[in-house]
Formats: structure tokens, sequence, C-alpha cells
């Protein structure tokens, strides 16, 4: 396991974050997201679509649960805020997803983790407390794939000063 | 073989079947304006359960309810099998498993009664709610808005059929917002329909930002939502009844204002002859006055039931479809990511 922590300036820095994870995206890698309300999961996600190639905005899935883009490889972009029954994510059949031939992001991954892989890239989001645009961004990864996915952001992080 | 002459006939009955999201539902339209039932599952009581759990956002719950809806449907219409003219189902967008219910239900109607079906599209049906019980149908060029919890969209329809996609969300859809204002605000769910209430018991007296993004017809709502989030962090909100309505109210007027002006300005510019409303946003009294009250442009509102999910709109739309000869083939799929223009 490996972790990571950066402190995101605003809104276009969450979704620069997000476009190198997505130009660094492999075919079947799960990036897990949690935070609170505002803390700019679907930001970090629209930056991911980008990294991929997706030319149209990644919207929020609340509602919808599941929205699918295409670029260099299909983006599955999940949502379990409006899930209340853990039983409602093993009826959804996600396993098409997270086994399937593209990359899933997943909002609210909390709320149904013993439903997703156990090897998986988590990104938890905070609000910085008297800031309005910063926020807090901590990588966890679980297993090697993932593992050497942090080293490789890491590095290209490195590169950039803004993020020192 | 389908009978095109039954395409014909003067009074066309059409079953529609809505199965893309949480609703279940089925109704009976004839010609493309008139309802004979308007069955959503959520009205009436389904006696099998399924270990106990009913699952809200899943495709078994559709499973259980899709052939009680449509035989109520039918019964409550006073039509046979054999008085449908033709099938029209929703085949995107939305959740594939929840999808697929519907279209192969259609399918295995209009294979075993012989009968002609359509793929309709979720977002098209919303639009055409404003056909329903009209005594005259809207004029094009029209600029319909849609507003749901998962989509916020502004088309331009110069006929049947003919859309052009002008705008949409950027980021959270309408309903989307105002369902997150009621959770930051602790108010509970439905959040749209409850935000709407305190907004009726507060003043729209507190400044929230307004995402403009001048010269594009596109929406954002997700900055709007986080400094909702930080007003309430900073100021002793919760537990204080009077600021919590007033704080709903405002927010309301925020994406209210945002909405309204956006689609007014787009409908002159354009111009066009009408502005339909849809989608379940749609039935918020502070947005449809303010439409009503400022649009120099005369404005169609769908009554509430139908602004929500139903499957009348999925009928009606399907009328027009047969009308173009816009048939579907028994291999049509379900399209999760549809989209409209």
């Amino acid at each position: 396991m490996k972790s990571l922590k950066l402190r995101s300036h605003s809104p276009e820095q969450t979704q620069l974050l997000g476009s190198h994870l997505g130009e660094l995206a492999q075919q079947g890698d799960i990036f897990l997201l949690i935070g609170e309300l505002g803390t700019g999961k679907t930001c970090l996600v629209q930056g991911i679509a980008r990294g991929l190639g997706i030319k149209e905005y990644a919207f929020s899935p609340s509602f919808v649960i599941i929205r699918e883009y295409h670029g260099n490889l299909p983006l599955f972009h999940i949502d379990f805020y409006r899930i209340k029954h853990i039983e409602e994510i093993s009826d959804l059949g996600l396993e098409e997803y997270l086994y399937g031939n593209g990359v899933c992001a997943i909002e609210w991954a909390e709320k149904g983790t013993s439903a997703l892989p156990e090897e998986n890239l988590t990104i938890t989001l905070n609000y910085i407390p008297d800031s309005e645009t910063e926020r807090s961004i901590y990588f966890e990864s679980e297993g090697k794939r993932y593992l050497e996915l942090l080293e490789k952001l890491e590095l290209r992080l490195k590169r950039e000063k803004s993020w020192n | 073989m389908i009978n095109i002459e039954l395409l014909e006939r003067r009074n066309m009955k059409i079953l529609g079947i809505e199965t893309s999201c949480d609703e279940t539902a089925a109704a009976v339209i004839e010609n493309g304006t008139r309802i004979l039932s308007n069955v959503v599952a959520s009205q009436i009581e389904i006696h099998a359960r399924y270990g106990g759990i009913v699952p809200e956002v899943a495709s078994r719950q559709h499973m259980l309810s899709i052939v009680p809806v449509i035989e109520k449907a039918l019964t409550e219409a006073k039509t046979s099998w054999q008085d449908l003219d033709g099938v029209a189902v929703t085949f995107g967008p939305g959740l594939a498993g929840s999808l697929l219910v519907g279209v192969n239900v259609a399918k295995a109607i209009a294979l075993s009664q012989n009968l002609p079906f359509t793929g309709v599209n979720h977002l098209e049906a919303h639009i055409y709610a404003n056909w329903l019980n009209k005594e005259k149908p809207p004029s094009f060029p029209c600029l319909c808005l849609i507003i749901s919890g998962g989509h916020s969209e502004l088309v331009l329809m110069k006929g049947h059929g003919q859309f052009e996609k002008l705008g949409r969300t950027r980021d959270d859809a309408a309903g989307e917002a105002l369902d997150k204002a009621a959770r930051i605000l602790e108010l509970g769910y439905p959040g749209g329909p409850i935000i709407e209430k305190e907004a009726s018991s507060g003043k729209p007296c507190l400044q929230f930002p307004r995402a403009w993004l001048k010269g594009s017809h596109d929406f954002s709502f997700s900055g709007l939502k986080t400094a909702l989030w930080h007003f309430v962090q900073k100021n002793q909100v919760l537990g204080n009844n009077s600021l919590v309505a007033n704080v709903a109210a405002s927010f309301q007027e925020a994406v209210i204002d945002v909405l309204v002006t956006k689609t007014i300005n787009a409908a002159e510019e354009l111009p066009v002859k009408q502005i339909l409303l849809s989608g379940g946003v749609a039935s918020n009294k502070f947005l449809t006055k303010r439409f009503l009250d400022t649009s120099p442009i005369p404005v169609s509102v769908p009554p509430p039931h139908l602004c929500t999910d139903n499957a009348a709109m999925v009928g009606a739309c399907g009328y027009y479809h047969f009308q173009n000869g816009n048939l579907s083939s028994y291999d049509l799929d379900v399209v999760p990511s549809l989209s409209l223009g």
C-alpha cells in the first residue's frame, strides 16, 4: 500500500490532477472517490475524462447512477449517492463495468465497499477549513497495479511546481 | 407482418412503457394527446416481494411491477390487446438493466399481438408531455427546457423528431442541485419538493452565486452547491428554522434565476414561438410562476404528474413516431447514454 497527500488550490487544479490520472489509466482500473458534497469528486472525474481523450463534459451521475463516455478507453462514471441498501448495488449489474473494458470512477464508493474490488485506488477529498477553493486530496493504493500508478502520478506531479 | 393500414386508422391507441429509472410506468394514449390511462408503479400495491427488500433503483423492481402495471393501464383505459395500434417504449438514456425490462416486454407484446413498436428517447418523451390533454398543440419552432434530477437540457425543436441541442449542465442537474441542498440543510428526501416547501415559508434575501456562463447555453450548479455548504458551515443555520427557510428560498431563487433568464434569452435570440417546460423540476411552482410572469414568449407547462417520469409522455411521443413512419425493428437495443439533438 502506498499513499500520497496533495493540496489542490482550485477546481481547475483538481481537474488537471484528474487528467494526469486519465492519461495514466489502463483498462480495468478502478478509482473510488470519497468526499462530502462539493469537495470536487465530479470535478476530478471531469479531469479523468479529459485525460482519456473524452471531448464532452462528464457531468454528475448522482440521479442516473451510471454514465458512460467513450474516449481512448470507455469511462464508466458511477455514483452511489442515491443508494440506500447495499442490496441495490448487487442488483445494478456492476460486474459488467468493474470487470469490463474501461475505467471505472465511482463516487460515494464508501456506501458499497463490500461490493467493490479490494484492489483499487481510493481518493479521499476534503474541505480545508477557512478556504473556499482549496481541498486536500488523499490517494491510497491497494494492489500492485495501483502502487505503480501512484508512483507514476507522483513522478509527473514532481515536474509541476504547483504541487510543491 | 405489420399491417401499415392499422397506422392510418382514425383513433390510434398506443401503449407507452417507461422503465428507464426509478418508475415502472405504462399508459394508453389516443392520437398522441388524449390520456386513457396513466399508471405509475409507486401508486399501486405490488404484492410480490423479493426477500423482503424492494430496491428503489434496481431493475428487479421493474421486473416485479411491469406486468401488473401494464394490465392496470389496459383495464383503466378499457382497452383490450386487440384495441391497441402500437407499442412505444423508452430505450435510453437510463440504467441498462432497467431499460432492458421495458424494451423486452414491449418487444414481446409487439411480437405476440402483431403490433408495430417504436423505441423512444426518454428526453424526447419528456417534451411530449406538452402535447397531452392540450386543446391546441405547441407551435414550432419551440425551445424545450428539460429539467430533472438527472438532466438539465436546452433543446431547439423545429418539428416532430427534429431536435438541436443548445445547452446542458456541465456538472449537476437542476433537480440534483435542489436535492443536494436539502441534504446539506438536513431536510430529507425527496429534496426538490422539500426545498420548495421550505422556500414558501422563507424569503430569498440571501445572495448566492449564479453561474451565467456567458456566450454559452450551458448551465452549472456545482459552484452554487459549494457556496451553500460554506454558508451553512460559517453560519448557525441548522436548527434555526426561519434561517433554513430563507436559505432554501435563496438557493432555489438562484437556481430558478439562471434557468429562467438563460432560457428566455435563448428563446428571444433564436427566436421561437413557444417555450416548453418538462421534467420533474418543471413542477416547481416558483419556477413556473417566474416563467409565466416574465416570458414575452408563450410558455407551456405540463401538470405536475406529467412532469415527473411517466409513460403517458412515451405514448404521446410514440404516436408521432408512428405518424412519421419511425418504427423500430426487433433488434432494437437499449442505449444507456443516449442523448437528444
